[in-house]
């Protein structure tokens, strides 16, 4: 019936705006990056995930920790500004907020492609990490938002292929496939604590 | 001094160069085997620890160093005092991450994760200390909070922590230094932004 076509549908996009958190039995957990830890522990994924030599391993923590303010920050400042803040308020965005959002991730794509990738095929060398992983999400985001980061950074392009492969094609699109069509979100899609936080956060820009 | 103070961490192991602090502190508990408690090998307790180090990159850590460039390191740079509306965002904004501190990480708990203190608890009042030395004391008026101090304090060792802090804790001195003007020229519409 129409009404349980709605109900699908919106848990589908729902899932796209919720704050990410696990729950295993009694545990909760929050943060995706503990979240991330946490599964490949317990599942004890495969190596390559977070290795376990010790200088590959702090590479991995690098990043995560690097990567909050600032591939993750501005990237979500970069979808907030041009698709979040138009929906809250009504208003279209503002070309100048947009312009400065834009500049600020280009810096952090410059010392990402500079520091953490270099001429390696991963962050951590030669193999995928939750830190490829947990950066390439993050840049779905501007990606979502129109704008195309990969366009003119050839190595970054290559490296999003490599990760892409990695996890597998089809498995990435479809876990994407939300975000890539952010255009559509309307503001009854975004879970409501969410919104609240959001508000919060744009109200400082 | 001062160049001492704007030094980013960062850790050199042979050909082996580390920055982030997070990052660091895991290495180094890995590399010397450090007491279990500091990242505990049971997985739900080291997931509370690294969900804190998580939160705290854009909540505590976004905040409380901005005090310390309000107040002594941009007028020492530009020779200008900043307008107080901006010390008070700031604090707002710290205000907000304290709250959220107390009620969602620490609670009714000793440390962060509970009974014994873990690198969350470090890292948390490595940054806190920032503030308090620049005379925003923020565990004034949070007794739950001066009591985890204590406890921390407690546990690193009182005057290893004092130490480690001096700086921080007569950074007003600084103020006193004279800054080769060039720099100040240079460095001066860097920190405005």
């Amino acid at each position: 019936s129409s009404g349980q076509n709605r109900t699908e549908e919106f848990r589908k996009v729902n899932i796209l705006m919720k704050v990410p958190a696990l729950k295993d039995g009694s545990f909760t957990l929050a943060e995706s990056i503990a979240i991330l830890l946490y599964l490949a522990r317990k599942f004890k994924t495969p190596d390559h995930w977070y290795p376990s030599d010790l200088q590959k391993r702090a590479r991995v923590d690098e990043y995560l920790s690097w990567q909050h303010v600032n591939i993750r920050g501005k990237g979500g400042k970069l979808f907030l500004t041009k698709v979040l803040l138009p929906l809250l308020t009504g208003q279209p965005f503002p070309p100048e907020k947009l312009e400065s959002a834009t500049e600020e991730l280009n810096v952090v794509l410059n010392q990402f492609e500079e520091k953490f990738l270099q001429d390696k095929p991963f962050i951590a060398g030669s193999e995928i990490s939750l830190a490829d992983l947990v950066a390439l999400v993050e840049l779905m985001q501007p990606l979502g938002a129109g704008y195309d980061l990969f366009e003119e950074r050839p190595k970054l392009a290559e490296w999003r292929r490599r990760v892409e492969e990695a996890v597998g094609k089809q498995l990435f699109q479809e876990a994407h496939e939300g975000i890539l069509n952010a255009k559509n979100l309307t503001a009854d899609k975004i879970a409501p604590e969410l919104l609240e936080r959001l508000k919060h956060q744009l109200l400082k820009q | 001094k001062v160049s001492l103070l704007k030094k980013v961490p960062a850790l050199k192991d042979g050909d082996f160069t580390l920055a982030e602090c997070t990052a660091i502190l895991l290495y180094l508990s890995r590399k010397y085997n450090t007491p279990d408690h500091w990242y505990p090998s049971d997985i739900q307790k080291r997931a509370k620890v690294d969900e804190y180090l998580s939160w705290h990159h854009a909540n505590i850590r976004a905040n409380a160093p901005k005090t310390m460039w309000i107040k002594v390191l941009i007028p020492l740079f530009t020779g200008q005092p900043l307008p107080s509306e901006k010390l008070q965002e700031v604090m707002e904004g710290l205000s907000t991450s304290l709250k959220q501190f107390e009620e969602r990480f620490l609670q009714d708990k000793a440390f962060i994760i509970g009974s014994e203190i873990s690198l969350a608890d470090l890292v948390a009042i490595v940054e806190l200390m920032q503030p308090v030395g620049v005379g925003c004391d923020i565990f004034e008026d949070r007794p739950r909070l001066m009591e985890w101090r204590r406890r921390v304090e407690d546990a690193v060792g009182k005057e290893l922590f004092f130490q480690a802090h001096e700086m921080i804790l007569n950074i007003k001195e600084l103020s006193n230094i004279q800054i080769d003007p060039q720099l100040k020229e240079h460095l001066a519409p860097v920190l405005m932004k």
